[in-house]
């Protein structure tokens, strides 16, 4: 294990330094809530946040994303063939994003990059991007990430863990894409390891101590999916629920996605925008029937995909990293923690 | 306001042991600060986890539309006007319904306080008239009027003005007070800077339809944004697009909309929503003298027509 020591002194003019080489992206105030943005010639990364309301899944994953283009135009040459859109895939770095975040885009990963399906939009994104965390020392109370598989100082999805120490950052090199990262802003002074890891170490167990909050899984692999399926919890878990898209909007491990096709004059775009399973028209068939037509078969359905079908099929935990953005913003407070117990201790 | 629970939990308990109704839908208390979750209780047993304070912001008529039971709701001052404009709409019978008034005494902000703290707030305590607020090592105190919802401090039907029992005297209503204020401050500003207004405050805007969900008027079975043939708005966070669904949902709401702020609550983005709404609202006030809800003997003025009506188009 590698550590470096950054002194914050160094900060600013490093990061400038930084993005001759890379495009930076880190957590910024935006009116009254920290959210993801490209930062600019002199803009800094604001470390003073708990998490973003958003996540910064639309980094690699844009809300609205071109695809392809088009022309209609009959006198122009390769007319109504679509072509690929041109994206810029120079090196990008995201300053200062939490572990469960990170650690999210490893799930959304099994979806968008397989041996058979490779997303060619995400993974370009995502493999030319350097993840720099910053280590939560102070989780909130909706946290839970310590119980979904990760954790407030979790290293796997990061390239580089920042550690604030107060005058300075301990930076534990992950990767090597991190390692080159900290050598294009010029921070290669190594600090002397062992004194680093335990200092990390020490301040590591203080934030997981700070996690109070939990839920329980280790029943859910078990339990037969067509039982969960039929529970009678539903109905009532469901009852609250308005169907807006909140839920699945704010969460870093949700990836669906819906593809149109927008003209304006002769010149079109093919592009995808994320799509909610909480709406109605996300599963309506083109014959008219809807297999999901009720309120209660798509809460069944986030939370069934989230925490059983999920697990059934790829045997890796559940699809969902504790972030806690969910409980924080449902218009009407259900609660994945809660519902994640109905259905872990169902039967019992 | 605290108080109304023991009569709340005592009519519902009475009304689904007398099999008066089937459920009753109210509030139960929520995991987070300053939420409360809409519930259904069933049992008579059940009646205890029903709860009342200032955090029952949603709008519980959007849980009526179209149901067939027999239903106990409690229902504050604007959640009884969109039960009425409910009954005229034909969204739910009157003897398919025991309402429940609660005299209310307005709903906090969480939105707004949530953005005076730069610390996580992890407790929100009420007592009458006073809110406290207490993160790790702090606490503030505020009079329960300075952290109104924005709704609530112009309210002034805070009286269910339908009922079958209520939870509590009525409350004095609001007087002199100036609804429009923050209308009056955009119509006059000049187009261009309307524009960048409208522009600014939708900027945040994530297409959630959080707003549309809550708002108990919304219950078209395919929303025009949904529509696909013809598809009459994009998809994608295009400006246009997102401004397109808000204004033309304004407008969908007017004459209609009680200025409940379920929206603006609901709002994960703290996008003030009500803006648009109160806009029409004002209008139709102006126009035509009316309000939403207040009677089931008076159509609304957009379904109906008088030779003598207003001439609005400018």
């Amino acid at each position: 294990m590698k550590v470096v020591k950054i002194d914050k002194r160094n900060w600013a003019g490093k990061l400038e330094k930084l993005k001759e080489s890379y495009r930076l992206f880190g957590p910024v105030k935006d009116n009254e809530f920290h959210i993801f943005e490209r930062l600019d010639k002199g803009e800094l990364p604001d470390f003073n946040y708990f998490n973003t309301r958003l996540s910064p899944k639309s980094i690699i994953y844009p809300q609205s994303e071109t695809m392809l283009e088009f022309s209609l135009d009959k006198s122009k040459e390769n007319h109504h063939i679509l072509k690929e859109t041109d994206t810029d895939c120079s090196p990008r770095a995201v300053i200062g994003i939490r572990p469960c975040d990170a650690a999210a885009f490893l799930l959304v990963k099994r979806n968008f990059d397989t041996a058979e399906h490779k997303d060619p939009y995400w993974v370009k994104a995502y493999e030319t991007t350097t993840f720099v965390g910053l280590a939560c020392n102070n989780p909130q109370a909706t946290c839970f990430c310590t119980s979904a598989g990760c954790g407030p100082f979790y290293e796997e999805g990061l390239d580089l863990l920042l550690v604030d120490m107060e005058d300075h950052y301990f930076a534990k090199i992950i990767t090597s894409k991190g390692e080159n990262l900290l050598e294009a802003a010029g921070w290669n002074t190594g600090t002397d390891a062992d004194p680093a890891g335990k200092q990390i170490k020490t301040m590591k167990q203080e934030a997981e101590a700070k996690i109070t909050s939990s839920i329980t899984t280790d029943k859910l692999k078990d339990k037969t999916t067509t039982d969960l399926f039929d529970a009678p919890f539903w109905e009532e878990v469901a009852f609250a629920c308005i169907n807006c898209g909140t839920c699945t909007y704010v969460c870093p491990t949700c990836w669906c996605f819906d593809i149109q096709d927008e003209v304006n004059g002769y010149s079109g775009i093919r592009m995808r925008n994320w799509d909610s399973c909480m709406f109605p028209l996300f599963t309506l068939h083109g014959s008219g029937h809807n297999p999901r037509s009720t309120n209660m078969q798509r809460v069944r359905q986030r939370f069934m995909h989230k925490l059983k079908y999920y697990m059934d099929k790829y045997d890796n935990g559940i699809q969902c990293v504790g972030c806690g953005r969910c409980i924080r913003l449902c218009p009407v407070n259900i609660d994945i923690r809660k519902v994640c117990d109905l259905m872990n201790s169902y039967g019992d | 306001m605290l108080g109304y629970i023991t009569k709340i939990r005592e009519i519902s308990e009475r009304l689904l042991k007398e099999g008066k109704v089937d459920m009753v839908i109210g509030f139960r208390k929520g995991t987070v600060p300053m939420m409360n979750e809409p519930c259904v209780v069933k049992n008579p047993e059940n009646v205890k986890e029903l709860v009342w304070d200032s955090n029952c912001g949603i709008n519980l008529a959007n849980y009526l539309t179209d149901r067939k039971e027999k239903i106990g709701v409690v229902a504050k001052g604007c959640d009884s006007r969109n039960i009425v404009t409910h009954l005229i709409e034909n969204k739910i019978k009157r003897d398919q319904l025991f309402i429940i008034g609660v005299p209310c005494k307005g709903m906090i902000d969480r939105h707004k306080i949530t953005s005076m703290f730069a610390k996580e707030i992890k407790e929100v305590v009420e007592e009458e008239n006073r809110i406290i607020v207490r993160g790790d090592d702090y606490e503030k105190i505020f009079k329960k009027a300075e952290v109104l919802q924005e709704n609530c401090a112009i309210c002034i039907h805070r009286n269910p003005v339908i009922y079958d029992e209520l939870a509590a005297d009525l409350v004095e209503e609001q007087k002199d007070v100036d609804r429009y204020e923050d209308v009056r401050r955009i119509e006059a500003m000049p187009a261009e800077k309307k524009g960048n207004y409208f522009d600014n405050l939708l900027s945040a805007c994530i297409r959630c339809y959080a707003c549309r969900n809550a708002c108990p008027l919304c219950y078209c079975l395919t929303c025009f944004v949904d529509e696909s043939r013809p598809q009459w708005v994009g998809k994608s966070i295009n400006p246009t697009d997102i401004r397109t669904f808000h204004f033309l949902r304004a407008y969908h709401c007017a004459g209609r909309c009680t200025d409940c702020g379920a929206c603006e609550r609901a709002c994960p983005m703290g996008i003030k929503v009500r803006e648009f709404t109160k806009k029409l609202e004002k209008d139709c006030f102006e126009l035509y003298g009316w309000e939403a809800g207040m009677s089931l003997d008076e159509r609304p003025p957009l379904d109906t027509y008088r030779p003598d009506d207003p001439d609005f188009i400018k």
